[in-house]
């Protein structure tokens, strides 16, 4: 084909919509680089100790670790798992399968409002009105029928892994319901029809329904994770921000996140800083592989989906 | 065989509104984050505390207007690089496929919902410690980094729902692939681009880990790009933590606001659309 | 579409309200704009005053101070991403072989507090530095405990837990109080030290001396250390602490200005290293200063010598803020006994005097 000039303009368009296609590559080397580049420093001089180090002493011994980080960024997680997603799996069978069709887009609407709601707003209401509650009724509660257990022995405060925790799983259910729900709706209906037709109850439909999109619920209960691992401001603000592996959850922790918002601008030694990016640099990582891990299981059900709904 | 399916439906029922009880747990922390913020933010917000800087510490009065036109103007920022940008990509996704796009879309998921503090440290390293101090642009980058994926995938999937037909006949007539995507399949698939944008937008405007780390704050009017500026959702952030009461108070009002524009483009765009935006 | 319409126009007015602020278009010549400064949370309440004073004497220069703790002023001074750094730690004797041509100028005198909210107790709790220590260490666990109450015999003190609240973040005011526990402690020396941040053994951390106060607030049966100011403006119980020479001191601007004259330091040049600067130490051992409250320390500004380091200095804007500096010296003492702070006494007025006139931009000195 002989040269044309509407070819070159082609060509342009496509090359600037690659190129910006291509950002978004380069974000997560550029990223990438720039946490090994600034963690080299700490690397170098702790080495795979880092990960297991429970000391941060920026003051006499120079020492820094993760481990309590590590802990505390996990467990407050966990916690939002447990708490969060019973809650948000209800809430997607609910809005796929049970409630009345008209009250489903209002329902789901006002359920992804809670996504709305930033960290920071969410912090602002753990302090003075979540933490106080927790601590004046729920913790004496639970004091009271699991203290014999050391995780919820001693004092309380109201600010600690246990509220943090709960504050995360709250802020996870508008993903993992809105994801569940999709997957859910996903499942051919050739599926439920069948198990109407030999005479099953809805709630046992449903349960079919739940069992068959296993896969992606798996996935979008670990996009939920990923968020949760994610999460600074609203964490930062209830968990007490104090480097330790706590006996009890009703005691004050560190998340990965928590520690570089509160310590980052701060640092004042080279060795300092850099101990912080590799903090950075781990959760990165982790929550990299989670992420990815996350999005493979859910595409691959939605596939599954097709393939069976198209037959 | 009666008994058995009686126990059947019974069951279900209770698990039916197990269902519906876990709806009520999901929903009482937003009402209680609604209604408290609005109950403590209302004697908060006046004319003044919207048009009037900040007060010195200790002093009565002062407003959080600096905050107010930070936000706007740092977002505003950010839209003007990350919505181009993300529909360009999203565009190329749709267009033209191939090996290169299927591996940004599966990173443009995974970047989606990304911690944003590592977006943070990422800007600084790069262009904070570029032009050697905090900046309102690089707080504008930190937040078009996590917008351009969330506009990339909106925008392929609207732009996929075009028929190609339209395409086809656009080709058919000899006008050029570029000039069909912009005119024609973009314009066509406009509503969902723009609601992708909003959300985008609304999605960032609540930020505030990488702000920390990039436009940090300011007590003045915002000056110019290459200066910090305050911004609403650290205003928040330092205002709850502190001790006094009258910047607690402060602190209600500006979620209140914050939250109010959350919402608003929220539902605006549920209801524009009509159906679910994956996000 | 409407709502984008409406999005845009707001947008659009908000970006012109903002051109339009500008600032005043005054005839005055030389700098107009904003001075970046940031650092120390315990001056922040002088320094916020200090600026808000200073746009009414110079319409067209903002000081915008960032208070994000002395580790952040002391890191951004070294990064040069501000003009000048905050910390009520003077720099490190390493800090400061590392940076080339930093002065010190000591601004004002404040003293640090154990603040504390034990329902039912007002201000005057009496504890020796040994028995804060302790409790900062984790060994005293119980408001009752008998130490605290052989020395507040007349005290009702409650069977309580103790919530100790700290810096989380890099803090002169850590460093003071750290300092203040390593003279009175050697437990606490040796296990601990004094530096701006530290391995705490028990405690929540808090965000500045705002989110330390904060967490005390909301926390019943807690204690804490906050910079006065603080304590004074949110209306804080504050305990009574034993000085070198046995005396409970009420911390009270008179105490920490006895506490500076007590200590007489012979004070360095400002191009000098302050490391070995404290009134905290000088006090240590002074069992005659009767009236001096223990923890009182300067807080200070950190510049360059030679202003042409930083970026995006210029000479104009060198001059206008060693002007602000020069005012906040001497105009701007007046407002520091009423937030709480001390002035500076005149001999150190002299020295920082001193310490301006060596500023220089590229050489050309800029008062």
């Amino acid at each position: 084909m002989p040269s044309h000039p509407i070819r070159g303009g082609d060509r342009i368009f496509r090359a600037a919509a690659m190129a910006a296609a291509t950002i978004a590559l380069f974000l997560v080397l550029g990223i990438a680089y720039t946490l090994l580049e600034g963690s080299y420093p700490s690397v170098g001089r702790f080495g795979l100790g880092f990960i297991l180090g429970t000391e941060w002493d920026p003051a006499i011994k120079m020492a820094f670790g993760a481990l309590p980080l590590i802990w505390g960024t996990l467990v407050t997680s966990a916690i939002a798992l447990l708490l969060g997603v019973p809650v948000s799996l209800g809430v997607g069978l609910l809005l796929s399968e049970f409630a009345p069709r008209r009250s489903r887009f209002p329902l789901s609407l006002l359920v992804e409002l809670l996504a709305a709601v930033p960290s920071v707003v969410y912090g602002l209401w753990g302090i003075f009105i979540l933490a106080p509650t927790l601590r004046d009724f729920v913790y004496p509660a639970l004091q009271a029928a699991l203290g014999f257990l050391p995780s919820f022995s001693g004092s309380y405060s109201g600010l600690g892994v246990l509220t943090a925790g709960i504050i995360l799983a709250i802020m996870i259910v508008p993903t993992v319901s809105a994801v569940s729900r999709e997957v859910f709706s996903a499942v051919p209906n050739s599926q439920r029809e069948a198990f109407f037709a030999i005479g099953a109850t809805r709630w046992e439909v449903a349960r079919h329904v739940f069992s068959y999109a296993r896969s992606g619920v798996i996935g979008a209960v670990t996009l939920g994770l990923g968020r949760a691992l994610g999460e600074t401001m609203a964490v930062t603000m209830v968990i007490g921000n104090r480097f330790e592996i706590p006996s009890s959850l009703f005691q004050p922790g560190y998340t990965m996140a928590a520690l570089i918002a509160s310590e980052f601008n701060e640092a004042t030694d080279p060795l300092y800083v850099s101990s912080i990016v590799e903090v950075g640099l781990l959760l990165f990582a982790i929550t990299l592989s989670v992420s990815i891990v996350a999005r493979l299981l859910v595409r691959r059900s939605m596939k599954l989906f097709r393939e069976v709904g198209n037959e | 065989m009666k008994d058995i399916l009686l126990k059947r439906r019974v069951k279900g029922r209770i698990y039916i509104a197990l269902c519906y009880g876990a709806l009520a747990v999901a929903l009482v922390p937003l009402l209680s984050i609604l209604l408290v913020t609005t109950s403590k933010a209302l004697p908060v917000i006046d004319s003044q505390f919207v048009t009037q800087l900040p007060a010195p510490v200790g002093s009565p009065g002062g407003g959080i207007a600096n905050a107010i036109q930070g936000t706007a103007i740092v977002v505003g920022v950010a839209s003007l690089i990350g919505i181009p940008v993300g529909v360009l990509s999203g565009i190329y996704l749709s267009e033209y496929g191939g090996k290169l796009a299927d591996l940004v879309r599966f990173l443009n998921e995974v970047l989606t919902g990304f911690p944003s503090i590592v977006v943070g440290l990422f800007v600084w390293g790069t262009i904070v410690m570029t032009l050697h101090h905090f900046a309102a642009i690089a707080g504008s980058i930190a937040l078009s980094i996590l917008m351009i994926p969330v506009v990339s995938r909106t925008t392929e999937e609207s732009l996929k729902l075009v028929p190609k037909d339209l395409r086809e006949a656009a080709l058919a007539l000899g006008i050029p692939k570029w000039r069909t995507t912009l005119s024609i399949v973009l314009s066509s698939g406009r509503n969902g681009v723009i609601t992708g944008s909003i959300l985008a937008v609304s999605r960032v405007a609540g930020e505030t880990a990488p702000m920390l780390l990039t436009s940090l704050s300011s007590s003045f009017w915002f000056s110019s790009l290459d200066q910090p500026v305050a911004t609403l959702p650290i205003t928040i952030y330092y205002y709850a933590i502190s001790p006094f009461v009258d910047l607690q108070n402060k602190a209600w009002g500006a979620a209140f606001l914050l939250m109010a524009f959350l919402l608003a483009t929220s539902v605006s765009v549920r209801v524009i659309s009509g159906r679910r935006v994956t996000a | 579409m409407v709502v984008v319409a409406v999005l845009a126009i707001v947008g659009v007015g908000l970006l012109a309200a903002s051109l339009l602020q500008g600032g005043p278009s005054g005839t005055a010549p030389g700098f107009r704009g904003q001075l970046q400064g940031a650092g120390a949370t315990f001056p922040y309440p002088f320094y916020s005053k200090l600026a808000a004073e200073y746009s009414k004497v110079v319409p067209g220069v903002q000081v915008n101070y960032n208070s994000i703790g002395s580790g952040g002023g002391i890191r951004q001074f070294t990064d040069k991403t501000v003009d000048f750094g905050a910390s009520d730690a003077p720099l490190t004797g390493a800090q400061y072989s590392g940076v080339e041509g930093v002065l010190h100028v000591p601004m004002v005198i404040g003293g640090v507090v154990a603040a504390y909210n034990v329902p039912g107790l007002s201000s005057g709790l009496r504890l020796t530095g040994d028995v804060l220590a302790r409790i900062f260490l984790g060994e005293i666990t119980s408001w009752g405990d008998q130490d605290i109450r052989s020395l507040n015999p007349s005290l009702d003190l409650p069977d309580k837990p103790i919530v100790v609240v700290h810096r989380s973040d890099g803090s002169g005011t850590t460093f003071v109080w750290t300092q203040y526990l390593s003279t009175v402690s050697e437990a606490w020396a040796s296990r601990v030290g004094a530096s701006t941040s530290v391995n705490w053994p028990v405690g929540l951390g808090g965000s500045g001396n705002n989110g330390v106060a904060g967490l005390i607030q909301q926390n019943p049966y807690s204690i804490g250390y906050v910079e006065y100011t603080y304590a004074v403006l949110n209306d804080m119980t504050v305990v009574y602490l034993q000085n070198a020479a046995g005396m409970f001191v009420p911390p009270t601007a008179e105490a920490f200005s006895a506490a500076a004259e007590a200590a007489s330091l012979s004070l360095p040049r400002g191009d000098q290293s302050w490391s070995q600067v404290s009134i905290v130490r000088a006090l240590a051992n002074d069992t005659r200063a009767g009236a001096a409250y223990p923890v009182t320390s300067f807080t200070y500004v950190l510049i360059y010598r030679d202003m042409s380091v930083v970026p995006g200095m210029n000479l104009d804007k060198a001059r206008a803020l060693v002007k602000f500096l020069w005012w906040a010296i001497h105009e701007g003492q007046s407002y520091a006994q009423p937030l709480g702070y001390v002035p500076l006494p005149s001999s150190v007025v002299t020295l920082d005097e001193a310490t301006l006139r060596m500023v220089t931009f590229s050489g050309e000195p800029l008062l």
